[in-house]
């Protein structure tokens, strides 16, 4: 074996490649370990969203499957047909475990989709108010000012007394009670961005408004916009999470984590916590983990703060 | 239009800038005007190069950047082949952006960091469809990039894998690679390296002769625009103070600002007397009555105090806008 290893004194040790910038951001982000323990958890979490159907011990929504002689089961306990319900059941006998990776399933799709056209829409904004200047930027800015002085369950509370109930609605109501923060950190690195030379030089050369803010200030606004559509999917979720307890997001018939929550809520003072705790719980550890990963990904995207 | 006709004739081309006063209380300050350019007129010939030398803030940038349109002009003209590239609008000026390119200043600032070297080159080759399929086009990057002195391999990294010249010579290539007629180099070599400068000098001077390029050499340092320019032309606070040949300018200079620029230079020779202090230029948001260079010259008089003096030919194609120009060609003579 002795043959195979480089000789001692040889030539420079062969260093891994660490500078293409994809090598280097993965680097980066290792270096917290609880990061990556969250990465890792989101990744799992996702995939259980994304496979439940396939994953998930029971469908909670096969009125065949779901028996109301199993309701309000306590953790471990047994169905009639011989199936373990790990986390109890909930006030209908649907198995929790289950409810809760579906639940999943609607907490993550509404908050990644309306963070989606949230950073779409306040994109173009911020953009548009950072390119054009002038009147258009005060106009578009002073509507962002009123914006994130209300606060975002507020607006949503108010839109879905107007719009009424749904996943649709829900996520209207949480890209107008959102597209503010992307406008508002776009429209700042944008602003840096264009008074750089590559942009001046890119009009010198004759290239179109829209080519310009999109192929060259764009793409060197993307950092923050990831960081800041990290955090803010979380806060959409929690957002989502709190108008389904309130009894005005989505309808029983696609129950979420936050409305899981709150058909459990009845129960706990009967000592039946787990019908309300457990769903708790995987809201709070989504919420965390997306949280911990996007502080890990601001630290290591702002050049700033880079070593 | 004869061949004589100048490529490019500036006419009392203005850029003001408005801007407020800081506040002294609760109520916005009073708007003042910034004349950053104020009344500016050159012609340049076809494969001339003019040097415009001068004080940070003389505004020798600002005419840089409002001829390329970065800037609006406030008034005057600019004519470029015959037409007035000023009153153009910013879709009619489109086409003509081909044949007027600018050199920036900072390397590391003038490249999108996102794209490589094919990419930033590809770019204006396609939007003045200069070349048409895939392979067209990268050989002309190609080409382009031999013309600056770089490896055509180059072209698929990033601007953050060269140095500082070598970023210099990519910015070039971006100019150089759309067939100009006119380039203006703004401060194009002052963000290097002393011992690179020379190398990058000597680039643009050969791609300028070699393609017979009219060219606009704005700087502060007087020993590079001697080195690259065939006129010269010295602004102090938006206005051109004397223009004339190279040779005439370091040799007889024909106003005292570039008297007193000229000795300012620092010189490696032990014994001369200390290099000329200049002092703090005046203010351009609030300039001086009179002669705006008075509070600092030497010669000054109570004409120079009270009227502004415009510029006066004194053949051989020299020009100098100072009272005592005469006085001062005597005494050097």
């Amino acid at each position: 074996m002795a043959s195979t290893e480089t000789p001692a004194g040889g030539a420079a040790p062969v260093r891994p490649a660490l500078d293409t910038p994809f090598r280097r951001f993965l680097s980066d982000f290792t270096d917290s370990r609880l990061a990556v323990l969250a990465a890792i958890l989101l990744v799992t979490i996702i995939i259980l969203a994304v496979f439940a159907p396939w994953l998930a011990p029971q469908n909670p929504y096969d009125l065949a499957v779901v028996s109301i002689f199993d309701a309000r089961l306590p953790p471990g306990s047994q169905s009639m047909d011989g199936v373990t319900f790990w986390l109890g059941t909930d006030g209908a006998g649907r198995d929790l475990l289950s409810a809760i990776i579906y639940g999943l399933r609607i907490s993550l799709s509404v908050g990644v989709a309306s963070a989606i056209i949230a950073l779409t829409v306040g994109m173009i904004v911020g953009l548009l108010a950072a390119y054009a200047g002038g009147r258009i930027e005060g106009l578009i800015m002073r509507i962002v000012d009123i914006q994130l002085s209300l606060p975002a369950v507020l607006i949503a509370l108010i839109l879905l007394a107007i719009l009424g109930k749904g996943i649709d609605k829900i996520i209207i109501a949480l890209v107008i009670a959102q597209w503010a923060y992307y406008a508002r950190t776009v429209r700042a690195s944008a602003l840096v961005e264009r008074r750089r030379e590559y942009v001046e030089a890119a009009a010198c050369l004759g290239l179109s408004h829209a080519r310009i803010v999109f192929r060259h200030i764009l793409p060197n606004c993307i950092a923050p916009l990831i960081v800041v559509g990290t955090v803010q999917t979380a806060h959409a979720i929690a957002l989502e999470a709190t108008l389904s307890f309130l009894g005005v997001g989505l309808p029983q018939t696609e129950p979420s984590l936050g409305l899981l929550i709150s058909n459990g809520f009845e129960y706990m003072l009967s000592g039946k916590y787990w019908i309300a705790v457990f769903p708790g719980v995987a809201l709070l550890i989504t919420i965390v983990t997306i949280n911990i990963v996007g502080d890990q990904l601001r630290d290591v995207l702002n050049p700033r703060l880079q070593k | 239009m004869t061949d004589a006709a100048p490529l490019l004739q500036v006419r009392d081309l203005k850029t003001h800038f408005t801007f407020r006063a800081p506040s002294t209380g609760v109520l916005p300050g009073p708007k003042r005007i910034l004349k950053a350019v104020d009344g500016v007129s050159f012609d340049l010939a076809e494969g001339e190069v003019l040097g415009i030398v001068g004080e940070s803030g003389c505004g020798k940038s600002t005419v840089g950047r409002t001829l390329t349109k970065l800037e609006p002009a406030t008034s005057g003209e600019a004519r470029f082949r015959g037409r007035d590239i000023l009153a153009l609008s910013a879709g009619a000026f489109r086409p003509l952006r081909r044949e007027i390119q600018m050199i920036f200043q900072d390397p590391f600032a003038s490249l999108n960091p996102r794209l490589t070297i094919e990419q930033t080159l590809a770019e204006p080759v396609r939007i003045h469809g200069l070349a048409r399929t895939r392979e067209e086009v990268r050989a002309r990057i190609a080409d382009t990039l031999v013309k600056v002195g770089l490896d055509p391999k180059v072209m698929t990294r990033y601007p953050h894998e060269f140095s500082g010249g070598q970023r210099q010579r990519i910015g070039i290539a971006r100019v150089m690679i759309v067939e100009p007629r006119l380039v203006i180099a703004d401060e194009a070599v002052s963000a290097l390296d002393v011992s690179i400068q020379a190398q990058v000098l000597n680039l643009i001077k050969d791609l300028q002769r070699d393609s017979g390029i009219s060219m606009l050499f704005i700087s502060h340092d007087l020993g590079v625009v001697r080195h690259i320019s065939d006129r010269v032309a010295v602004m102090y606070l938006g206005r051109i103070v004397e223009t004339a040949p190279k040779a005439a300018i370091f040799e007889k200079p024909a106003h005292p600002y570039t008297r007193l620029l000229l000795a300012s230079i620092p010189r490696i020779r032990p014994g001369r007397q200390p290099v000329a202090d200049l002092g703090e230029p005046a203010s351009a948001a609030s300039p001086p009555s009179g002669c705006a260079f008075h509070p600092r010259c030497p010669l000054a008089t109570d004409i120079c105090r009270s009227t502004r003096p415009d510029p006066v030919d004194l053949g051989n194609g020299r020009s100098s806008a100072c009272h005592h120009a005469g006085q001062l060609l005597g005494e050097a003579a």
